[in-house]
Order: C-alpha cells, then structure tokens, then sequence
C-alpha cells in the first residue's frame, strides 16, 4: 500500500490562505454585470414565450439578411438549452432510478443500450406529427417537436455516464453515509451527484455538439405535403445553401462559429473550473482550468446574499424535516414493532396489486402499439424489403469507408498531436472548435462546392460522415498517445527500434483502447449521419443516392411510414449487432491485454 | 455487570450460490460489546472481520441470527454508532468543517449549533485553523483526523473503526493512537465504548482492554479474553511482548478446523488447499533470510526485519510451509533441507526444486499439469478449474486462487497461461515455434 505524502506546511498554509482571504477588484462593477445579465434572462424569456404562444406560422419564409441572424441564433441556443436541460434531469432521473432499483436495472440499462443505437432522425416525423397535433394553433407544437428530438439525441449517454457513476462510489463513502444517517437528499446532493459531476459535464459537451448537429438537420424538413420551417440557424443556413447565397452563408457559418467559442468561454470552461473540485483524487494535481467568468460569479455579493436569504433557510428547513420524519419512523418502528410489521405488510400488498395493475396495462398498450407497427409493416412489398436491404448494404460500406478514412488521417496527426505536448497546445483548442462547428451546419455548403466541381451525392455523403465523426477518433487518439508511458518511448528509442517495430509493439497496442472507444462513437455517430447525408434537396431539386439513410429520408418526404419503420428497425438492428459482434469484443480485448497501468 | 450495548447472537454471514452449496464468511457467533471497554478485533485478512464489523453497526444484515442494540433488535433501534473508515471516506468536495457538520446536518441539527459543536471538536483532534481546507490539501494522518472529528461529533455510544490506522505511516499512526487514547481515558468524549478491527497485534495490545481472534475459512472466533495491563502500556515490558507472542502463536497455528463448522451442507469435503497469495520471489527472499538468521527464527522477528505486517508476511510463510520449504511451530518458522538447498540455488536449479515441490503438494498445480498432458491438443481452459473451484471458494477467492496457481505454473515452467484464449498451455520449449505466444510473458525472458 502506497502511503500519501507528509503534509508540506508550506504549501498547505498557502492554500489555506487562499482559501479564507478573499481578492475582490471591481465589487460594484461585477454586481452590475450580474444585473445585466439577469435582466436579459428576463427579456429573452418573455420574447420566447409570445413567440411560441403566438400562433402557428404555416410559412415561415428565412429571412437571408444578416440582421436576422441575432434573433435566429438565438432561437436555436434556447431550443438547445431546453433540450439540454430536459436531457438533464431526465438523464438523473433515469440512472438513479437503475442504479437503485434491483428489479429494473437489468431492463434499463439493455434500454438504454437500444435507444442509443436507434437513429434518432427516424423519429422526426412521428414526433413532429404528435406535437402539432397537440397543440395544433400554437407554434410550440413544432418546437416542442425539435426539442424532444434534440433530447432524445443527447440524454442517452448522460444517463449511462450518471448511472455508472453511482454504480462506482467507493463503497466506504456510501457507507459513510448510511452510518451517519444522510437522508436520500443528503446523499445526492452532498455523495452523489458530486461524484458524478464530472462525468455528467464531459458528457454534457458531447451531448450539445450532437445537440448541434441535429438541430441543424430539423429545423427545416418536409413531411408530405408539409413543409415545417424553424426560424433558426439551421434553417437560416440551409435557405442560404439553397439559394446559392455565398455571402450569407458565410454570414451563418461566422455566427455558428462565435455561438460556438461563446459556449466554450461562457458556460464550459467555467463549468470545467467548477467542477474541478468534485475531482476524487487524493492530491491536487497541478493543472488547472481557469474562467475570468467563473471568478466573477464566485465573487459576486449580489448572489451570495441571494443565496444566503433563500436557499439557505430552505434548505434548513428540509433538512430538518427530513431528520424529523426519520427519528418518527423509528419510534414508531420500535414502539409496535409487530403491529407495524402487519400494517407495512398489507400496505405493501396493495403496493403490489397498484403495480401489478400498472405493469398490465403498459405490458397491453405495448402489445397493442406493437401489434399495429407489425401490421403496417406488413404492408411492404418484397421489392421494397430489397430495396432496403440493398441500401442498409450500400450505407454499412459508406459507413466503415469513412471510419477507414477518418482513422487514416487521424491515428498520425493524433499520435504526432499526442508525443508533441507543443504541439498539442497549438492544435487541441483549433481542432476542438472545429469539431464542435456541427456538420450538417456545413454539409449544404460543402455540397454546393462539390456539385460546382462535378461531384455527387455518393461522395458528399461519405465526406458528411467523416466531418461528423473523425473528431471523435482523434481526440481519443490524443488522449492515448499521450497515455503512453514516457519510459516505454525511452525503451523504444533505446533498443533502436524501426519505425514500423515501434508502430507494431508500442503505439498502436497503446492507442488500441482510445482508439475502440472512439470508432464505437464514430460508428454510430456515421450510421445517424447518413439520414442526413444520403438525400439532400438543393436548389429545388433532390439529390439522392442508394442507402438506409436516403430510404428513411425518402420515406419521411412521401410519408410511407412503413417504409420508414421497416428502415430504421434494420438500420438499429445493424447497429446494436456490429456494436454486440464486433465492437464489444475488441472493446473488452483492449480493456484485458492492452491496458496500460501505471 | 457491565451494561451490553451491542449483543450479537448466532449470527453469520453466507453468499448463497448457483448451485446448492454456498460460500461461509462466517459462521454461527456470538459476541457482545459491554460499556467502557475497548475491543480490539484481530484476525488474518479473509476471516471476516470488517464483514463482522459492518453487522455489529447495522450496515450490513446477518444472514443468519440477530444483533440487539440495547437488547431490540438492530433494526428497528435508533442506534448511535459511528465508523472511522481504512480509507478515511471522507468526501472530498466538502471542506474540513462541512465532512464533520454532514454528519449534524443529517440529525437536523440547526445551522449555529452545527458550527459550534463542529470547531469545538475540531480543536479537540488539533485541527482547529484547517476548517476550510479540503481534504484533499492535507496529509493521511490529518485526514484521518477529520475523520475522527466527523466520528466523534455526533456523539456516537460505539464508536467503530476499521483498520483506522492501517493506510498511515508508522509515525502517525503512533501519534493518532495515543491522543485517541488520551481522549478516551480522560473522557473528554462521551463515547461509551470503542471497537477496532485491526491486523496489528501490537495495536491490539496497546489499546484493548479485550481482545478477540477470529480464524477463517469460514470466520469463526478463535479466542476471546481480557487485556489487563495497566495503562500507558509499555511495548518493551515482559507482559506486553509475552501477550503479543501468545497472539503470533494462535494466528500462527496451523488451522486444526474445529469439527464443529462445516465449511458446506451436504458433507462435501474440502478438497483444494488455500493457496496463500505469494510470489515465488517472496518465497525465495524470505527463504534466503531465514539462512541469513541460523535457518530458525521467529516469525515475528523476521516480519520486523523486513519492516513488514504480519499480514503481508503470514501468506510468504504459509507457501513456504505448503512446499515444504519450512515447518512452523509456536510462532518460529525452522528451514528444511530442500528449502536451504532452495535458497543457495542458482535461478534454473530454483526452478527445478520449486517445480518438484508444487507438483508434490499442491493439488491444484498437479491437476492442471495432468490435464495438459492428457488432452491431445497440450491445451485446458480456465473455465473447468475455475468451476470446480467455485464449489469451494468464492467468485473472488477462485479468481485469486487461479491468478497464483498462474504465477507459480509460470515460475516453475509447469505450463504457461494464454491469456488471450484463457486457457492453460504447455510451456513453449527454448526452440522457438510460437513467436506470438513468447511475447506475452515475461517469464519467457528468464528461460
């Protein structure tokens, strides 16, 4: 057993030091910031409200001018946000509630394991259908529409990253807190989601890049006869694309951008600060992210006596409720330990007659869905089914070429980014922004540039998928390179390795768990693309080309939805498969013999 | 009499299995912690004794028999106990003063009185002035001072503490005990009695006033008595070492299994060793030492010497005696001849004599071996030892028992492990057919 270091009076009093005294430049000043930027809180929520209330626009024609621009992106950041909170809570929800019921665990995690390979974009039109026809006047049904698709598209991997994390909490902490009796709330507000904390954000930027990417796809898309328009960026630049406006497409792409770097400076990197501290680690390592944002907020007097005048007390309050109720139920547990038992037993009865009640009626409605989706798909032809097969056939080889080629060029830029930390200042932050610019954003635009030259839509497609999908394999790549022992270069150096013998026995057995990791993501990520990047309509013409992906984009245009449900089960069938055959063997295979531990 | 606080009648812990047998932790027992004593709970690692501990608290459920709390059953008391934890468990997003006032703000304790009851015991372990560090800032022996702080401040009846010094250095460690002590015998802390698991029969010493030794296979209490030494106990006195020796020698014992536990239902016998979990590296060194002191020497010494726990010391031994490279009595272990010719070997030699010793007494390795050659392809997967294991040992133990089976079957060039396919395959022979199969293993390098 390792044992930790002497306590360095030094350093330990200079952090203390750090701790208690506290800097403040420009109190007035960043109070007033912190009003300002509650006041515009204020405006943009009642602008939003009469909008989504107002009543629905049938037509909504995109405005190319740049002055639009301001009100278009800022549509598209709050259907974002709102997914992304939605995503939020619904992501702790769904992974407590696995984590700690027995009975359903097994079940939701295998659900979760599914809805994370269903390409989401198949979804668009049932949803969209159900929400305007719940709210048929308003404008919100079509955006509620895009949000709970944007959700569906970002909560899945939150929710895994939560329940995991509750799995792995050491267990003399979860003890620690059974000991100490923590009430449930105690325990996730002070155990529980700090431990998580840092897995939720990591995965919470993954999940608004994706966020991005779907949002550009769904805020303009025909249905039938229907054309539903968002305004937004989305559509603003899909609009420019089709009319061929070179000026205001450059326009969308600046704003996209500055959207981009904005979230990064505003929200991630002080979030990253915050988070630094639920770090489970038992020294303080050296480097840090550091906000001039997060600063402000911390050091606002404004908040703290906000805080201090509300939540405090309530707080207060519920905690000792909490503790009441607890110290209750134990006298009354020992006061009339049998006649007690009984009670609890009957009640738990009728506990499980209600769920029994509730588990039959989902277990028919579940049946009677299922039957009526078996019956519509009795309705394809067998030409059809080819069809599809032959496309689910022509996407698998679209899909693995743009994982060759994204891992191509990515496995040396990576390891080079990786062995050369100067390197790597220089070029992780350029390729972090260019990775989170989504590429539907850029997909009309790359495609107007390839059918000038004479390109098609079979190239195009391919391109979208490596655009949407390399930055996952190099940034995994990255992150191993840099795993590699030093000393393990050093033996390699030393012995004079060839080139080609280092590659074999040192880089790529090191790499080779990032690598897995980031082609599983890759994967899916290209196979979801391909319903975007298979049908494009351009100009007032449709640009199409054999594929899983362009049968369930066609299928939305015409609204055959057998053809649409047919579709996307294969195309989640061929998903889960490749990632239970091929994926999760190699995964477990880099996890047992190329593991390096340190 | 003594008021019992804790009383733990006939309880025991079992994992139930697959199949019908099922894997003992510990059997059927009975034990009861009175007001104003310390308990010192010892025992070799695999007896059960933080499994003990977490039923004695409440946090864990006997699967058989029943703990009271103030004669009611645990479950349904309001019991006020607390746990100073091995590994501390401190959260480390809370500060000093916020990991201790958790503990009060669960009780609803309001927010001033909170704050004063937590510095005033903050003072009272030395860390007044770190109250808005994080944990993370200090050292092991401050953490586990606020671990002390979060134990005390609630006032606890038992106060609890597993392995508490253990992840410390030796200083420290030292340093925590006695001002532990100090606190408890002038009663500054309104604790009414005190539980330790420990591995450390010189801390046993020093702070029980009874001390218990559990066996295993499966945890069973050995011996149960009183600590009379008077306080502040002396390491150097003659009734201190003579009460430490007479612990070695009933850890050190051969476990002679009373009848009276059967391991499994269903009369099924025991059949595999416990291979103790050591390297022949281990084996070798400490055979080599024990030349060094005349071929006879205590165990205890010999731990010293090598400033090792017993603990880690016992399982080096117990392999040794397993091969027949030593015999064990009263606490001093005595080489044999072939475990000196063992030692003054060069390393091909060492291989011979080690792999002629485990084919000789242990089961296991003699199985695999025969196994091998029995099949025609020279090759066995994991899987059938490991079932048959399994109806013995736990999933863990199985899986550990295996990893040393491995790593001596390697040494002793008996067969080699493909990790890959997970199947146990013949040695490769110095003339090379298999370049694939050389790289994997580092022992390879030594043939």
């Amino acid at each position: 057993m390792e044992i930790p270091g002497d306590l360095n009076p030094a350093r330990g009093r200079e952090t203390l030091a750090r701790a208690q005294v506290l800097k403040r430049s420009w109190p007035f000043f960043l109070d007033l910031c912190v009003a300002g930027i509650g006041l515009a809180c204020f405006y943009g929520v009642v602008r939003i409200a009469t909008y989504w209330f107002g009543h629905a626009q049938p037509e909504i024609t995109i405005s190319l001018s740049p002055r639009a621009l301001p009100l278009y992106a800022f549509y598209s950041v709050v259907r974002i946000g709102l997914a992304y909170a939605l995503s939020l809570v619904f992501a702790v929800g769904y992974g407590y509630l696995a984590a700690y019921s027995r009975r359903l665990e097994a079940l939701m995690i295998a659900g979760l394991d599914i809805l994370q390979s269903i390409p989401v974009l198949s979804f668009l039109p049932g949803v969209m259908l159900a929400m305007v026809a719940l709210f048929p006047t308003r404008q919100i049904g079509v955006e509620m529409g895009a949000i709970l698709l944007i959700f569906t598209g970002q909560v899945w991997n939150m929710a895994f990253s939560f329940y995991s994390s509750i799995k792995s909490i050491p267990r003399e902490l979860n003890e620690a807190a059974t000991i100490y009796r923590f009430s449930r709330l105690q325990r996730l507000v002070q155990l529980e989601l700090p431990y998580a904390a840092i897995g939720l954000v990591w995965n919470s930027m993954v999940s608004v890049a994706g966020g991005w990417f779907f949002l550009m796809a769904c805020e303009m898309f025909v249905l039938g006869p229907r054309d539903f328009r968002l305004p937004g960026l989305g559509s603003y630049l899909q609009t420019a694309a089709g009319t061929g406006d070179g000026v205001a497409i450059a326009w969308g792409l600046a704003v996209m951008v500055a959207i981009i770097v904005a979230t990064d400076q505003l929200i991630w990197r002080p979030v990253i600060g915050w988070s630094d501290k639920f770090k489970f680690e038992q020294v303080e390592s050296g480097a840090r992210v550091r906000s001039p944002i997060l600063r402000m907020l911390r050091q606002s007097t404004a908040l703290r006596e906000l805080s201090g005048k509300t939540l405090a007390p309530l707080n207060e309050r519920v905690y000792h409720w909490l503790a009441e109720r607890r110290s209750r139920r134990i006298e009354a547990l020992a006061a009339e330990a049998g006649g007690e038992e009984l009670k609890a037993r009957r009640r738990q009865w009728e506990f499980t007659l209600l769920r029994g009640w509730a588990l039959v009626l989902v277990a028919v409605a579940v049946i009677y869905s299922a039957g009526h989706a078996v019956m519509l798909l009795r309705t394809v032809t067998g030409e059809q089914f080819l069809l599809i097969l032959k496309g689910a056939g022509a996407t698998f080889l679209r899909v693995n070429l743009s994982l060759l080629l994204a891992a191509a060029w990515t496995i040396p830029a990576g390891v080079a980014i990786g062995f050369n930390p100067r390197l790597a200042r220089i070029a992780q932050p350029v390729a972090q922004i260019a990775a989170s610019v989504p590429a539907t954003a850029l997909f009309p635009v790359l495609l107007l540039a390839l059918v000038r030259v004479g390109g098609g839509l079979g190239i195009g497609s391919i391109a979208l998928m490596l655009l949407g999908t390399q930055w996952y394999i190099l940034f995994n790549v990255i992150a191993g390179a840099m795993a590699i022992p030093t000393d393990l270069r050093e033996v390699a150096t030393l012995f004079r390795f060839t080139r080609w013998q280092r590659w074999k026995t040192l880089i790529l057995p090191g790499i080779f768990p990032y690598l897995i990791t980031g082609m599983v993501t890759a994967s899916g990520g290209a196979w979801n693309a391909s319903i975007v990047a298979e049908y494009f309509r351009l100009k007032n013409q449709t640009l199409q080309t054999l594929g899983l992906g362009a049968q369930i984009s066609a299928a939305t245009d015409a609204g055959q939805f057998q053809i649409l449900l047919l579709a996307t089960i294969v195309m989640a069938l061929m998903v889960v498969t490749i990632n239970r055959l091929v994926w999760r063997p190699l995964y477990r295979l880099g996890e047992t013999r190329y593991k390096l531990e340190g | 009499m003594a008021l019992q606080i804790i009383r733990a009648e006939r309880v025991e812990k079992y994992y139930a299995q697959p199949s019908e047998n099922r894997i003992q932790v510990i059997a059927p027992t009975d034990l009861s912690i009175e007001s104003g004593e310390i308990v010192a709970l010892l025992g070799p690692s695999g007896s059960g004794k933080s499994t003990l501990l977490r039923m004695l608290t409440g946090l864990s459920e006997p699967s058989g028999g029943e703990v009271y709390w103030h004669d009611k059953a645990i479950s349904t008391a309001d019991v006020n106990v607390s746990i100073v934890f091995q590994s501390f468990a401190l959260f480390p997003w809370l500060t000093v003063l916020e990991n201790v006032e958790a503990a009060l703000k669960a009780r609803g304790m309001d927010a001033a009185e909170r704050r004063r009851r937590s510095l005033k015991i903050l003072d009272t372990v030395g860390l007044d002035g770190f109250q808005a560090a994080y944990p993370k800032e200090l050292s092991g022996g401050m953490r586990q001072r606020v671990g002390f702080a979060r134990a005390l401040v609630v006032e606890p009846e038992v106060l609890f503490m597993d392995e508490p010094f253990s992840a410390l250095d030796v200083l420290t460690a030292e340093n925590l005990r006695s001002e532990l002590l100090e606190l408890w015998q002038k009663k500054t802390i309104p604790t009414r009695s005190i539980f330790i698991v420990t591995h450390n029969i010189e801390e046993a010493v020093l702070l029980a006033d009874r001390i218990i030794v559990l066996g295993r296979n499966p945890g069973h209490v050995r011996t149960d008595f009183k600590v009379k030494l008077e306080h502040p106990r002396d390491r150097k006195a003659s009734g201190f070492t003579q009460l430490v020796d007479y612990i070695y020698k009933v850890l050190t014992q051969p476990d002679a299994q009373p009848p009276a536990l059967p391991a499994t239902p269903a009369g099924r016998r025991a059949h595999y060793q416990m291979l103790p979990h050591a390297r022949p590296g281990g084996i070798a060194g400490l055979l080599e030492l024990l030349l060094d002191h005349q071929g006879k020497d205590d165990i205890y010494r010999l731990a010293d010497d090598l400033a090792f726990e017993i603990d880690d010391l016992l399982p080096i031994v117990d392999a040794a005696r397993l091969l027949g490279f030593l015999t064990v009595t009263e606490g001093d272990a005595a080489i044999t001849a072939t475990g000196a010719e063992y030692a003054n070997s060069e390393i091909l030699r060492q291989k011979e004599l080690f792999r002629i010793a485990a084919v000789e007494n242990v089961l296991l390795l003699r199985q695999i071996v025969r196994a091998i050659e029995a099949k025609s392809d020279r090759s066995v997967p994991e899987e059938f030892f490991h079932d048959m294991l399994d109806e013995q040992f736990s999933e863990e133990e199985t899986v550990r028992q295996l990893e040393t089976a491995i790593s001596w079957g390697r040494y002793a060039e008996l067969f080699d492990f493909d990790a890959g396919r997970r199947r146990f395959i013949q040695p490769a022979k110095l003339s090379v057919e298999d370049e694939e199969e050389k790289t994997e293993s580092p022992e390879e390098i030594d043939a």
